[in-house]
């Protein structure tokens, strides 16, 4: 009997839910580490059993858990994350010079073949890898030292390195995202980068076009078509069909192209879904009707999705790292999740056609992850 | 080696697994530094929480007081009081009050 596993970090602690493959009844657990910000948590694809969590504070900083047991019990792993060598300068919203700091983990991408190995996205962007299930970290420098590192700077919510893709069919290429730097892809396991930007336009920059300074929130990937990403931008959804080397912008009829999450279906890789949001200014659902959009087209022909959804007085916001689809197959459809702001997590069990809430009030909701289990 | 007291908050508390005060065996002369190189030595967990791993710096949202004296701003090295050195007063590690 199948079953999943959701692994929802929040403001307030991490919390799990569990389900048969049905997804009718759902267990809570949590919340783990009662009181810090979550901002991840993420199980190998190799065991999933092992799970990481990224637990962070403003007053106490980072700490790294780790659970062998699905998360039932956890340890505390290394926190240390040094930059190496010379840290150097990045912009600060002024535009003037800033030094780089570790602040936290945004992000926990274990490897696709060894559940020891994990790499982490951090604030100040940077990325580290752990080879040894998180006791130790160690910075990949050549994103950091790419030469064009003065000229990144942070999105509001801090200068974040937040989404990495791994290519399933090439471990070595690896493809991530920073706000608001841009988006990069390594072909040699994270020695050296190349920024992949060419495509996109940010009016926001003095240079809309720009080789960096974009502010990417997220790309998703297909496993069947790795050399196809879709982007949600600050504004605008854009797809690439050839690994990044040129985007092209596939808003098309979305009611506001503004948004955090983008994800694509489990066993349709050319339907991809979106929440939009209503603009920079305003972080919530257009008209306060929470609606996630769905394109079987791989982009610009969208659909809106509102049924179990509220559809009036609805000002939450679904960040970047919120949604999750499951690999489920019920007739041809999986399991979509994304979280809320306001503590919801919903779920469809039909590819968006409709959806319920599992929970309402959890705290507000920074990440949702999805184990499929056998 | 002298018995130390040390209060932290709760959060800390529930890092190293503890419900209450702790004592520490602490070498002399007894410092802030000495005290935070026996509290991480007692408790790795809590590596990095107190203060940066890699610039030793306390962190931001901590004080440090001890005697009911904030004792944040003086250097690390700096002998703490002969109540604190003796037991007979606490060190205290205080988080910055705010809500949300």
């Amino acid at each position: 009997m199948s079953q999943v596993r959701l692994l929802v970090g929040t403001r307030k602690g991490a919390f799990i839910l569990t389900s048969d493959g049905k997804r009718q009844d759902w267990q809570v657990s949590g919340p783990h580490f009662a009181g810090w910000e979550v901002y991840h948590v993420k199980g190998s694809p190799v065991d999933p059993n092992r799970l990481y969590a990224s637990q962070s504070s403003s007053w106490f900083g980072q700490v790294m858990q780790r659970s062998n047991d699905a998360g039932a019990t956890w340890e505390a792993v290394g926190n240390k994350f040094a930059y190496e060598g010379h840290t150097g300068t990045h912009q600060w919203y002024d535009g003037t010079p800033h030094p780089w700091e570790f602040k936290r983990v945004w992000h926990l991408e274990p490897s696709l073949s060894d559940p020891d190995t994990v790499y982490a996205g951090v604030e100040d962007a940077a990325m580290f890898r752990s080879t040894d299930a998180g006791t130790t970290w160690q910075e990949l420098t050549g994103l950091r030292n790419h030469g064009t590192g003065a000229q990144w700077m942070p999105g509001a919510g801090g200068m974040g390195l937040h989404t990495i893709v791994i290519d399933p069919t090439n471990h070595q290429r690896i493809f991530i995202a920073i706000s608001a730097a841009g988006a990069f892809r390594t072909e040699d396991g994270g020695q050296s980068w190349t920024p992949i930007t060419k495509g996109l336009v940010s009016d926001f920059m003095p240079n809309p076009t720009a080789e960096v300074g974009h502010c990417v929130h997220r790309i998703a990937q297909h496993p069947a078509k790795p050399n196809t990403l879709f982007m949600q931008k600050h504004w605008h959804v854009m797809r690439t069909d050839n690994s990044g080397d040129q985007w092209t912008k596939v808003s098309g009829n979305l009611p506001t192209d503004f948004g955090f999450v983008i994800d694509v279906h489990a066993h349709a890789p050319e339907t991809i879904y979106v929440v939009p949001i209503k603009s920079d200014s305003l972080h919530f659902p257009p008209d306060g009707k929470l609606t996630v959009y769905r394109s079987k087209t791989g982009g610009n022909e969208w659909e809106a999705l509102t049924k179990g959804l509220p559809q009036r007085d609805c000002y939450v916001n679904v960040l970047r790292e919120a949604m999750a689809i499951d690999q489920l197959d019920d007739k041809g459809e999986c399991g979509i999740y994304f979280g809320t702001t306001g503590g919801q997590v919903y779920f469809s069990p039909d590819g968006g056609d409709s959806w319920s809430a599992i929970v309402r009030d959890l705290p507000a909701v920074l990440s949702v992850e999805v184990q499929t289990l056998a | 080696m002298v018995n130390v007291t040390v209060v932290m908050p709760y959060h800390l508390r529930n890092l190293a697994k503890v419900t209450g005060d702790v004592q520490l065996e602490v070498c002399e002369p007894v410092t802030t530094r000495a005290i935070l190189d026996a509290l991480e030595v007692r408790f790795p967990t809590l590596l990095g929480t107190v203060r940066d791993q890699v610039s030793g710096e306390r962190r931001a949202f901590l004080r440090f007081f001890a005697c009911q004296q904030d004792v944040s701003f003086e250097s690390v090295d700096a002998p703490l009081p002969e109540a604190v050195a003796c037991g007979a007063e606490p060190f205290m590690i205080v988080g910055a009050i705010a809500g949300g």
